[in-house]
């Protein structure tokens, strides 16, 4: 069946690449942040503050069991050492329990939160974090195009006006370009809620008052990720299709006299093809920029969350919150990697060709 | 030689140049020229740019004009040390890879695919969380180098990937030359240009990427940097209460110099890149 199936048979191929990254991105969140030598419970136990000797023996047995560090005996004692120092469990059983845990769903426990689970801290912040970037990621791919392909036709003052703007705005930080809105139109004119998701005299739920002010305050957030992103983009658009007006069916197309916006139609459907890759590999980078943009804004998003989490050295926090960040990349740039497949001739032709 | 002449006339080319050797002015002579103190308080926690401090003072009252330049020296720092790795050990690889082909190339294109997919700032989030003491202004352009590299050795890779049909490189293997010396002598010379201009890039993404990562709260231990001025004034509500010195101009520093290295890699594309051209 897969003989017959080209498509299917791409498809399937990605995938099998894609999970073999995914099964990285797992191990390097593991790992990574177990280099270092901190150690979360310390973290626990002197935000408990001061208690006596055995009870806080026995709280941070508990925690120790909790998170899997401590190796235990049969009846589930924390087992010590002469000098009262607990036994460490090896790096490769808490690597078999990460798996084990995160597998069922469980993401462990947050440290500063104790003991809010780090699944509820996700799922508080995901909606805010999709809702933000996901819109205004392909909103910002689309009219950067758009005004790519404008540039490279147009040519002229259109080009060398926007061109350099577009240079200018993707070479400014995400953060700067948060920073700035927040200051001028922010704090110094106060036309915009500088900071927050949502007025906090009204609570998250499906109101008028909710959502209105929840629209108010994603003005600005969505401002500085949708410029950043047409800046990237345009750039990349304009060189494509100054490329694909040079090639040699352009310049065929044009001796036949086919009409000038349908050559147009054929070198946009070209040069929009790489673009389409670029979007994949963008991605990551764009999540990236993002994130950093919701902390200008304090926005109650998953840049958020991993700030908070990195101040106060949670690494439950930390590890859930990007292991899930890489999972969602991993599967925009498998679905962008699909629809290429369908979209792109040469693409299909190789998989043809593969096939037989 | 001819296109270098012709690089320097150029309008975008000189403009970018320009800027960037501003910077470096301002970075190399500042300290010569002005006096640079950020260890000792002049003055009250954001005081407003006078003529004595002409940025004005930071969150403890230490004058803004010797951090902002201290901070640019290990901008710089980070970017060159960051490019200069990422741009040899992504050249070697790529040029390696895409001559010879075989399981290092396969290696490589595993490695680039993954590090592509995977965000180089989440590593970089996780790496910098555990490695708190010894967080050094090297180890980050290290930490940042070794994580962009990828980058580099996959568009150096396609190229010489291109050249392996040239005669002049089978004639050289006719010959007997050693995949080294092909290498050396026959393949990257053709590449030199666009390993400049790869470099250009990754110095400009690795200042960026030092400045987003301070700015995180996760900047180097032993120096000041452009990121964790930054830093510094968001977490002392700098930002809501207006005092624009403390943010502003590090932020128009940062951009400078992306920028200008941008115009530059731009400019230098258009000469090299015959379609390009107009």
């Amino acid at each position: 069946m897969l003989r017959k199936n080209p498509t299917l048979r791409h498809i399937l191929g990605r995938a099998g690449w894609y999970f073999v990254t995914f099964l990285v991105a797992v191990t390097v969140n593991f790992f990574l942040p177990r280099l270092g030598d901190a150690n979360p419970i310390d973290a626990i136990m002197a935000k408990a503050g001061a208690m006596d000797s055995v009870s806080a023996r026995e709280k941070e047995d508990a925690y120790l069991r909790e998170f899997g560090l401590a190796e235990t005996d049969a009846n589930g004692k924390v087992i010590r050492t002469a000098d009262g120092k607990p036994v460490k469990t090896s790096l490769a059983s808490q690597f078999v329990n990460y798996v084990e845990m995160s597998l069922s769903g469980d993401l462990g426990t947050s440290i500063l939160q104790y003991p809010k689970p780090v699944t509820d801290i996700i799922l508080d912040a995901i909606p805010w974090t999709i809702c933000l970037q996901l819109p205004t990621i392909i909103l910002g791919w689309l009219f950067g195009n758009l005004l790519g392909a404008l540039a490279a036709y147009k040519r002229g003052i259109f080009d060398r006006v926007l061109y350099p703007l577009a240079l200018l705005s993707s070479a400014i930080p995400a953060f700067c370009v948060g920073i700035l809105l927040v200051y001028v139109f922010g704090i110094r004119h106060a036309w915009f809620p500088a900071v927050g998701g949502y007025d906090p005299s009204t609570t998250p739920e499906l109101s008028g008052a909710f959502l209105s002010s929840a629209a108010y305050h994603y003005v600005m957030p969505f401002l500085s990720i949708f410029l950043i992103v047409v800046g990237g983009q345009s750039i990349g658009m304009r060189s494509m299709v100054i490329y694909e007006l040079g090639t040699d069916y352009v310049k065929y197309a044009k001796l036949l006299g086919i009409k000038e916006s349908k050559i147009l139609l054929y070198t946009f459907r070209n040069a929009m093809l790489p673009q389409l890759t670029g979007l994949a590999l963008a991605i990551g980078a764009m999540v990236g920029g993002a994130l950093i943009t919701e902390i200008i804004f304090s926005y109650p998003g998953l840049g958020m969350a991993i700030l908070t989490a990195i101040q106060g050295n949670d690494y439950p926090v930390i590890t859930g919150c990007t292991l899930l960040l890489s999972i969602t990349v991993l599967l925009a740039n498998f679905s962008v990697d699909v629809l290429l497949g369908f979209l792109d001739p040469r693409i299909r032709a190789a998989q043809a060709a593969e096939a037989k | 030689m001819e296109l270098v002449k012709g690089l320097f006339k150029i309008p975008s080319f000189l403009f970018g140049l320009g800027l960037f050797v501003a910077t470096l002015a301002l970075a190399f002579l500042g300290p010569v020229v002005l006096h640079i103190d950020v260890q000792n308080r002049v003055g009250d926690p954001y005081m407003a740019p006078s003529a004595a401090h002409w940025l004005g003072t930071d969150h403890l009252g230490i004058d803004m004009v010797s951090m902002l330049i201290t901070g640019l020296r290990s901008s710089l720092y980070v970017g060159f040390l960051a490019g200069v790795v990422a741009t040899l050990v992504g050249t070697l690889i790529g040029v390696y890879g895409g001559y010879k082909g075989g399981l290092l190339d396969d290696i490589l294109t595993v490695a680039t695919n993954l590090f592509l997919v995977i965000p180089t700032l989440i590593v970089l989030i996780l790496l910098s969380s555990s490695m708190e003491k010894g967080r050094s202004l090297t180890l980050i352009a290290l930490i940042i180098g070794c994580t962009t590299w990828t980058w580099s050795a996959r568009a150096v890779r396609a190229q010489s990937a291109s050249l392996r049909a040239r005669d002049h490189v089978a004639l050289a293997r006719i010959n007997g030359f050693s995949t080294f010396e092909i290498v050396i002598e026959q393949i990257l010379p053709y590449l030199l240009s666009y390993v400049f201009m790869v470099f250009i890039l990754q110095t400009a993404t690795a200042i960026l990427t030092e400045a987003t990562i301070s700015m995180l709260g996760l900047g180097p231990y032993d120096s000041i940097s452009l990121g964790k001025i930054l830093n510094d004034a968001r977490t002392n509500e700098a930002l809501i209460g207006g005092k624009w010195w403390a943010f502003m101009p590090a932020m128009v520093l940062v951009t400078v110099i992306a920028f200008s290295l941008y115009v530059i890699n731009t400019a230098m594309e258009g000469v090299f890149n015959p379609r390009l051209r107009k």
